[in-house]
């Protein structure tokens, strides 16, 4: 217990840290997931090829390697130079794109043919009909797969340790230097990210109960 | 402008269509007047509901030509949406917006597609439910109707776009038999009113009272064009003769 009393200053501000790492990232990878999908599922061959590429790409991809990118190999391009949290932000939110959108191809497939077709023959764009109609529909089977996207994509958050970017997974090192008990110091760690998951089962239950109703 | 030299509201010339190597449709002609209504008839695989699908092109097609008002077919885009928006259709299976309520299903395309305000939209929509006999249901979700009542809906919102045609795609094939006459009436009132329809069917107590003309399909060919007591009384070809033999013996 003394290693979180005595280090309560470092625990929250790497959890501050995780937690705004997971937030940006998260907000960042459902706006480019969502919009791969609406991709992946366009009437236009060169959309839908573009999608998969991305996908293909990034979900084959390790995500420590992409991490190795944007830090090391992304500089060297000479573009516009990033801040190592920058760089992480970017990494988590590229890789974790790919996954939500398979995550929501995988809801639109679920909606049937026929909601699309009466939308088209309604006179609806694409963008309506995905965005009134499909989407919408789309959502209740997305929720339990995306809150695993979105718990696997905190977690992954520490993997910015071995980038030096400051967060829960670099907790240890600290405790390390002030030469405190690693081993519980550990567990509070893991004990922080049970915690953290938490809220998201929480909201997963939530957003299950209320679209189950809604048809 | 005389009735002679207006377009017809469809034509359909020369058109042939495939799945894979299947030649569902061969050069079918057709052309549907403004204000007529045609049946279409035919065994199950004539390509029927091929051809319905294919006017606002929820089919595309291989070669030939499909006009609505006298304006081609566009390839798929904003246009094309355009057009399908002046073109009513109603399906088998109903697809109305699971999520949404009722008069919701209505209102949507007008607000959506026509930019018509929300409560000038919902008025509409409720003269429409009124007109179709479920105004009380409004509020309810397309799961809560029964089958008749959920079609007279999608019927509901295919006229809330005041089409210039309506497409009816097998509407009575999916619902228990004491529900089709609810929407066959339906379907009348709007023959009387003038509507220009294409109804693809197997009702033939429909095709009798409200057809203007009778269209008989077999293995995607056009195979008879008449009048409703000519197809019924008198048909000219075999397959005719042999499909009506079928369905009307018991």
């Amino acid at each position: 217990m003394s290693v979180l009393t005595n280090n309560l200053d470092l625990f929250l501000r790497a959890f501050g840290q995780t937690l705004q790492l997971f937030a940006v990232s998260g907000v960042l990878s459902l706006l480019l997931g969502t919009l791969l999908a609406a991709l992946r599922v366009s009437p236009v061959p060169v959309f839908r090829g573009i999608g998969t590429m991305y996908v293909t790409v990034l979900r084959n991809t390790p995500l420590t390697l992409v991490f190795v990118f944007f830090l090391f190999a992304y500089p060297l391009l000479e573009i516009v130079k990033i801040e190592p949290y920058t760089a992480a932000v970017v990494a988590l939110s590229l890789y974790t794109a790919a996954f939500v959108c398979e995550v929501v191809r995988s809801g639109v497939n679920t909606v049937p043919v026929g909601q699309a077709e009466a939308s088209r023959a309604l006179g609806l764009t694409f963008v309506q009909m995905l965005g009134t109609v499909v989407l919408p529909q789309a959502l209740r089977s997305v929720v339990p797969p995306m809150t695993s996207t979105m718990i696997a994509l905190l977690k992954n958050t520490t993997v910015a340790s071995g980038f030096a970017v400051f967060q829960a997974g670099t907790i240890r090192d600290s405790l390390s230097e002030q030469g405190e008990n690693v081993l519980f110091g550990l567990l509070w760690v893991a004990i922080g990210f049970v915690v953290l998951v938490m809220p998201l089962t929480y909201a997963q239950q939530v957003f299950e109960k209320r679209w189950s109703v809604a048809r | 402008m005389t009735a002679a030299s207006a377009p017809p509201m469809i034509r359909v010339a020369g058109v042939d269509k495939f799945f894979g190597p299947l030649h569902v449709l061969k050069n079918v002609q057709l052309e549907v007047p403004k204000g007529q209504v045609v049946v279409v008839l035919g065994p199950s695989g004539s390509g029927k509901s091929t051809l319905c699908r294919t006017i606002n092109r929820l089919e595309p097609i291989d070669s030939g030509l499909i006009e609505v008002d006298g304006q081609p077919l566009p390839a798929e885009g904003k246009e094309l949406a355009r057009l399908r928006a002046d073109v009513g259709m109603v399906f088998q299976s109903f697809n109305l917006f699971a999520h949404k309520t009722i008069v919701e299903n209505v209102m949507l395309a007008p607000t959506k597609v026509r930019k018509t305000p929300a409560a000038e939209a919902r008025k509409t929509a409720m003269e429409l439910l009124e007109r179709v006999g479920i105004a009380n249901q409004a509020d309810k979700f397309p799961a809560q109707l029964s089958g008749g009542q959920q079609q007279r809906a999608a019927i509901a919102r295919a006229l809330a776009m005041r089409p210039k045609v309506m497409l009816f795609d097998e509407p009575t094939s999916a619902l228990d038999p004491e529900m089709v006459q609810e929407v066959l009436d339906v379907m009348t009132g709007l023959a009387k009113d003038g509507m220009t329809m294409l109804v693809v069917t197997h009702e033939m107590g429909f095709a009798r009272k409200a057809a203007d003309r009778v269209i008989f399909m077999s293995d995607g060919e056009v195979v008879e064009d008449s009048t409703p007591e000519e197809f019924f009384s008198a048909p000219k070809s075999n397959r005719a003769k042999d499909f009506l033999g079928k369905i009307l013996t018991h």
